[in-house]
């Protein structure tokens, strides 16, 4: 087992420009050996051309890659320590299960026997046991993606990365495939660097998170810190649904500070921030870190909102829009000073759903530490 | 959907395709009926034929000397699809990895003879290797050049530049027809390449094969109906090739469609011309069966 402490994959200062487009600009970050890493942004960030970059299907227009301390400069695709799954899987049409995942021990030179072992344990791995002798095309689009994972896992590379390898599964399916993946990656502690857009993925399988926008590093995160403390807000509305409003910083503590917002109002949080004061900042407030009240509950929305002082992390509002989604019941709040704000409530009881309706006069507050202030 | 519509509207689809089916009864399957009937008949004095049934015309066409005219023919039509894919292959894979700006150019070079009449670039193909064509002078000069360059280091000058002989042989036949039918391969093998998925090759690539077992392991089997299609759509017309053995061809590489040619002409011998057409025929189907059945083979499963 590598050193897990020790990189596996190192990128500096890689740049990758196709004629006048920067697709990747200047991304430095280093991968940890056994983790599941992922890369996470919009399409068309560069995402994808950085892990091609990786398995030596783009070389770097400027800076270096290096894999287990090696520098790939020059090295080709078939040369490198590290196997891909493609977005459309590319099992190979005209061979069987069985000879797509031997496809690659062949040409490595292993020994007939030792082949069909191991063949056989890739294929037990990805629970796709006694499906040696089928035909691609008699699968699922399920099946054949654990046909490319085997293919790749029995060349045990030092990294497995994956572009985009649940998009094109339905949802139940999607779900089912991400615990699997992080379950496989546990099982057989090779790295794992996969690039997806879908921050539900990301979240759920990753042990930490790049994400990339325009070809840089938005944030380098573990999963609750990216969703919880956001960079910049960019991470903080495209990882996960977010409120963000503008506002000056007022007060700026080592332990508590305050935003005006004209949109929301006064927002006070019970830690300092480390921004010049009266500062442009924006203030993010996660839907769910919102309560809800009917406006004559005053007194109980004064008590839990006792970590602020009087007037602060307070808004009434009119409700606009609702949608049931069935476990969470989304509204769109339209402020007394007509910025919108979404809230999402969990139906913890079969009627919750009834209690607001359109039109219903409401209340809400939030905890002093939810808001998070991000200065760009 | 299509198949639904035309079901849903026998009448217009009835109407739509009588145009085209009338064109073609007319004035293809009628006159293909009456060589066929010709070819059971016997002549009767210059212009009569008289439709016997006789199988003599048949007959006559199995003798020998008509046998390895179709050998032959067979043999170079062959030859000349086999030359086609192998340089076909490497051009098409060439269009197909271009890039996006230079494959339309790359392509309409590609079918850019096809906007020149047959017989033109025939004669141009002509003059390129005549004696005094361009082939020969150029050689000539080259071998001009390197006998003074030996006289100059004060050797023996090489004796005097005799042109080479590429035009009227067997040669010429099968490099003029390499010439006609390229394009005819190039395009089914562009259009099967570029339908790969270009993910397949990376992922050859990827599990360590270097571009050589890519392209044989991968690549190859995965264009085969494209190669199947190419060598069908080359080796068909190069068969019945008639105007490229005729102008650029010597005395003895005649094929069978010269041969044909030749009964209804010269000859005037109708129905044996007509029987041997309708050998080269059933030849063509024979291939064409036996092209078809193989397809199926693999998508049975």
């Amino acid at each position: 087992m590598t050193d897990p402490a020790k990189p596996i994959i190192q990128i500096q200062n890689v740049s990758k420009r196709f004629g006048k487009v920067t697709a990747v600009d200047n991304v430095s970050l280093d991968i940890n050996a056994g983790e599941f890493f992922v890369l996470l942004g919009p399409s068309g960030c560069g995402k994808t051309t950085l892990l091609r970059m990786i398995a030596g299907f783009e070389l770097p227009t400027e800076g270096r890659i290096l894999i287990d301390g090696q520098d790939m400069e020059g090295i080709p695709p078939n040369k490198r320590p590290v196997n891909m799954v493609f977005q459309s899987y590319a099992v190979f049409p005209h061979m069987s299960v069985a000879d797509n995942v031997a496809y690659g021990l062949k040409i490595a030179g292993v020994k007939g026997g030792e082949v069909k072992d191991r063949v056989a344990e890739a294929l037990e791995l990805v629970k796709l046991g006694g499906f040696e002798t089928r035909m691609p095309d008699q699968m699922s689009g399920g099946q054949r993606q654990r046909v490319a994972l085997a293919r790749s896992l029995v060349m045990r590379p030092k990294v497995l990365l994956l572009d985009e390898p649940l998009s094109a599964l339905d949802a139940k399916l999607r779900a089912q495939m991400q615990f699997e993946l992080s379950e496989l990656q546990e099982k057989v502690g090779i790295t794992f660097v996969t690039v997806t857009h879908d921050q539900d993925e990301a979240l759920s399988m990753a042990c930490r998170i790049a994400v990339i926008n325009k070809g840089e590093v938005s944030q380098l995160a573990a999963p609750s810190d990216l969703y919880e403390f956001p960079a910049n807000r960019f991470v903080a509305d495209f990882v996960g649904s977010v409120n963000i409003f503008e506002g000056k910083l007022t007060l700026d503590e080592p332990d508590r500070a305050a935003v005006d917002c004209p949109g929301l109002g006064k927002i006070y949080l019970n830690h300092g921030v480390t921004g010049p004061h009266g500062a442009d900042v924006w203030v993010a407030l996660r839907p769910e870190k919102i309560y809800l009240h009917v406006p004559g509950a005053g007194k109980a929305v004064t008590a839990a909102a006792q970590d602020a002082p009087e007037g602060h992390n307070f808004a009434r509002g009119t409700i606009r829009g609702m949608s049931y989604l069935g476990d969470i019941t989304l509204f769109e709040i339209e402020l007394e000073t007509g910025a919108r704000i979404r809230v999402s409530r969990p139906n913890l009881s079969r009627r919750d759903q009834e209690d607001f309706t359109w039109g219903d006069k409401v209340s809400m507050h939030w905890r002093a530490d939810s808001p998070v202030v991000l200065l760009g | 959907m299509a198949e639904q519509d035309w079901k849903a509207n026998r009448r217009a689809f009835a109407a739509v395709s009588l145009p085209t089916l009338f064109w073609i009864v007319l004035f293809f399957l009628v006159p293909m009926a009456i060589v066929w009937l010709y070819s059971f008949g016997e002549n009767r004095g210059l212009t009569e034929i008289e439709i016997s049934g006789t199988l003599s015309n048949y007959k006559r066409a199995t003798e020998w000397l008509y046998l390895t005219i179709f050998g032959k023919s067979f043999a170079v039509a062959a030859l000349v699809t086999l030359i086609c894919l192998i340089l076909g292959f490497p051009v098409a894979m060439a269009i197909t990895f271009a890039s996006e700006k230079w494959r339309p150019w790359l392509l309409l070079g590609i079918m850019l003879p096809f906007w020149t009449n047959l017989l033109i670039r025939t004669y141009a193909l002509m003059m390129l290797l005549g004696t005094q064509g361009f082939a020969n002078k150029g050689l000539g000069a080259l071998w001009e050049g390197t006998s003074w360059i030996k006289t100059l280091v004060g050797l023996q000058p090489l004796p005097t530049w005799e042109p080479v002989q590429l035009l009227f042989n067997n040669f010429a036949v099968v490099f003029g027809l390499v010439y006609v039918h390229l394009p005819f391969m190039v395009l089914p093998l562009y259009a099967a390449l570029d339908r790969l998925d270009r993910s397949l090759i990376e992922a050859s690539l990827d599990l360590g094969a270097g571009h050589f077992r890519t392209i044989m392991r991968i690549v190859i089997p995965l264009a085969a109906p494209g190669i199947i299609a190419g060598v069908m759509i080359t080796l068909i017309p190069a068969l019945g090739a008639y105007l490229t053995p005729d102008l650029m061809g010597g005395t003895d590489s005649q094929m069978i469609a010269n041969v044909i040619e030749r009964q209804f002409k010269k000859a005037n011998d109708w129905p044996f011309g007509a029987a041997l057409s309708f050998l080269l025929i059933y030849a063509m189907f024979a291939l064409i069966a036996i092209q078809s059945m193989r397809r199926k083979v693999p998508e049975a499963h």
